[in-house]
């Protein structure tokens, strides 16, 4: 093992980190405003990457210029299932029922993506896709650079919404307390909506980079959201920052464990921390455990 | 007194119902198993569990084609001892649990009069273990890692070649090559998975101290992000690179990795993916692909007979060309044959005397070559050859001397030229 190794490590764990810090981001916001355990979230990021991949093969647009479509397209995606789907599930059980909902439309998707694209593997290509540059002797693939980058942009820009806006202040509000939040004036259930249809929107810039740096086909999503779930639980369901945080760490622990010792703890790694902080702290890193018992 | 022996009864009662119900499934179960003869003009069942979704699901429906093309060709032909041909395909969704349900279910629900295999090893071996309490044979074209021909069943049938020598061509071409122009290092990687890792191990064993291994490392099969283990490779600056990989992303990841790195290797082999035909190369591009190899014992351009036959009924069917055809179609088609050849020498559909028959040493043919199998079910008459992408051509390159090889593109383009 050498020192430009572990640099490496660190660097990848950093870049690809924040992307799937991106996915979390919107899952945990669902989970958050509406406990709703959202196991579909995987699925629509592949729907994101083929959204992407779709423009870029068949009108020639770049997958980021396409953003300006796909991101559009799965808010109201988003919107439209929370209005068929999660209007009607109340009280206790809803949490538990949402996952059993949410797994439900990961399957149609699945095998609607199927239908359309075939069980084929597919890439989302450009001319930065494969392509690097070179700064203090380590390699950077523009690709992971420009996809930190976008994740800084739109998790910045979500804070904006989340911390400076009349808006923002109604969604933290219900995150801390729906009942509360009602008795005060503010619409929950149009909040709940809106909160759902961004959750959702976020998968299209995840979905493009993930696209863009993995083979994917629909089947692909059952590998995401294993993922995804560990990285909200760990930074503690709800919680945005928790979000952004656990998914930098995890991949960069795992990237170092592969270098350190060996790639074949790494994925064990990932499980670990996961176990060891659930039992200090079972709320995850910045979960509220009083907010989510109310 | 009286409670202990109401106790009894209930527990005799018991006893007698759960016997009953045994002695009612094994005597259901193992009538399917034994009994050889059908109604005339009753179809014949075969059941299989194939990777409709999740992590193999590109191999299982490409598996999928193979056995209907093979299905329809038999009806075509007047079925299997005059009785048509009705495949029961049921989802596994790439899970060993979901796998052994599924045969259980297929036997003991369904009552299918025969099976054939799933896609990979991970599923062949518990699923293998499952019909062979039935007493059903398995005839199977992707379960030929080791650890299925080590579980000691006597009903598993690989009519693919040992995947523990599909990289002996590849190793001896190395080995062979004089030592002013033989690469002087080498990487090996492979994902932990019972196919890949014999492959590689016996690659590294048959190579030895020829070229110094600079890179040796194992990475887990649930694996997604292979970014910083590529890096890691692409560090190494090994001359040669042998990659264990079940899949196409696996391939891909690697591939990218590289090229991130600018690092390209003289040669390139990967275990399974680049035999992927079209699909490998809608993934990768067919300039990224150039040079890129894979051990297989089949491929699409195959002179066999038989093999032109069955592609250019696929290539009718589903489009595209004999290069892009996926080497699971054959495999899967192979199971189909073997099997055929099986019911029409036993004149029946008895599963005992289907697996005497072939461990008898008899000879078969299937579009993948000859087929015979040792005492533990591999098909010992199959010849390894290592497969080269050049160009958007998918051809064979070792052994060395074979009348169907052609040179091997060495050192291999740098990416994407």
């Amino acid at each position: 093992m050498n020192s430009s190794a572990l640099i490496h490590a660190v660097i990848d764990g950093v870049l690809t980190g924040s992307v799937y810090a991106l996915m979390a981001t919107g899952l945990t916001l669902i989970f958050g405003v509406m406990d709703i355990i959202n196991v579909a979230q995987g699925i629509f990021v592949i729907l994101g990457a083929y959204l992407s991949y779709a423009l870029s093969v068949h009108w020639g647009i770049d997958p980021f210029v396409g953003l300006a479509i796909t991101i559009p397209t799965l808010f109201f995606v988003g919107i439209a299932v929370e209005k068929a789907f999660f209007g009607r599930l109340k009280g206790p059980e809803k949490t538990a029922m949402s996952i059993l909902v949410t797994y439900a439309i990961s399957l149609v998707i699945e095998g609607t993506l199927n239908m359309v694209f075939t069980v084929n593997y597919v890439q989302i290509q450009a001319w930065y896709v494969n392509k690097s540059f070179r700064l203090f002797g380590v390699w950077f693939p523009y690709i992971y650079v420009f996809g930190f980058i976008m994740a800084a942009i739109m998790l910045s820009g979500l804070y904006i919404l989340l911390y400076r806006t009349r808006f923002g202040a109604s969604i933290r509000a219900s995150l801390a307390d729906q009942t509360a939040a009602a008795l005060v004036g503010i619409d929950v259930r149009r909040v709940s909506t809106i909160c759902f249809g961004i959750g959702i929107a976020l998968t299209a810039p995840g979905g493009m980079i993930f696209g863009a740096t993995n083979t994917f086909n629909a089947s692909t999503s059952y590998d995401l959201i294993s993922r995804l779930l560990t990285i909200i639980v760990l930074g503690g369901m709800g919680s945005l920052g928790g979000a952004l945080l656990a998914g930098i760490l995890m991949v960069t622990l795992e990237d170092l464990v592969g270098v350190i010792w060996s790639p074949v703890w790494s994925t064990l790694s990932f499980f670990l921390v996961l176990v060891i902080v659930l039992s200090v702290r079972p709320q995850g890193l910045f979960g509220k455990q009083s907010a989510r018992v109310a | 007194m009286k409670r202990k022996g109401k106790l009894f009864r209930a527990f005799g009662a018991t006893s007698v119902a759960a016997v009953t119900a045994m002695t009612m499934a094994a005597t259901t179960t193992s009538g399917a198993a034994s009994n050889g003869t059908l109604a005339k003009g009753a179809p014949v069942t075969i059941g299989i569990s194939l990777s409709l979704s999740g992590d193999f699901s590109a191999d299982g429906l490409a598996y999928q084609q193979g056995y209907k093309l093979w299905a329809a060709d038999v009806n075509r032909a007047g079925g299997l001892l005059g009785h048509p041909v009705k495949l029961d395909i049921v989802s596994d969704a790439s899970s060993p649990t979901q796998v052994v349900t599924n045969y259980q279910k297929l036997i003991s629900t369904d009552h299918v009069n025969l099976t054939f295999g799933p896609f990979s090893t991970l599923l062949t071996l518990p699923a293998a273990q499952t019909v062979n309490r039935y007493g059903y044979a398995m005839i199977e074209g992707a379960g030929g890692g080791p650890s299925v021909f080590q579980a000691g069943l006597k009903n598993v049938f690989d009519v693919t070649l040992p995947v523990a020598y599909d990289l002996q061509p590849f190793a001896k071409w190395l080995t062979s090559l004089p030592a002013s122009t033989r690469p002087k290092t080498i990487s090996y990687v492979t994902s932990n998975d019972p196919f890949t890792q014999p492959v590689v191990q016996e690659a590294q064993k048959l190579i030895g101290k020829s070229v110094k291994t600079v890179y040796n490392n194992v990475f887990p099969a649930e694996a997604t992000d292979f970014t910083s283990i590529a890096d890691a490779v692409a560090a190494a600056k090994a001359q040669v690179v042998v990659l264990g990989s079940v899949d196409v992303p696996t391939v891909s990841a690697f591939m990218q990795a590289f090229e991130q790195a600018h690092y390209t290797p003289e040669a390139f082999i990967a275990t399974a993916g680049p035999d992927q035909g079209a699909a490998f190369i809608k993934a990768v591009g067919a300039k990224n692909a150039d040079g890129m190899m894979v051990p297989n014992s089949w491929y699409g351009q195959s002179k066999n007979p038989q093999s032109m036959k069955m592609v250019a009924e696929y290539v009718k069917q589903y489009g595209g060309t004999a290069a892009g055809v996926n080497a699971d179609i054959a495999e899967a088609y192979a199971v189909g044959q073997v099997m055929a050849q099986a019911v029409t020498a036993t004149k029946g559909f008895d599963n005992s005397k289907i697996i005497k028959y072939l461990h008898s040493g008899v000879t078969l043919n299937s579009v993948q070559g000859s087929v015979k199998f040792n005492a533990l079910g591999m098909n010992t008459a199959q010849t390894a050859y290592t497969f080269q992408w050049q160009g958007s051509k998918f051809v064979e390159v070792n052994p060395v001397g074979d009348p169907g090889a052609v040179k091997i593109l060495f050192p291999k383009p740098a990416w994407g030229n």
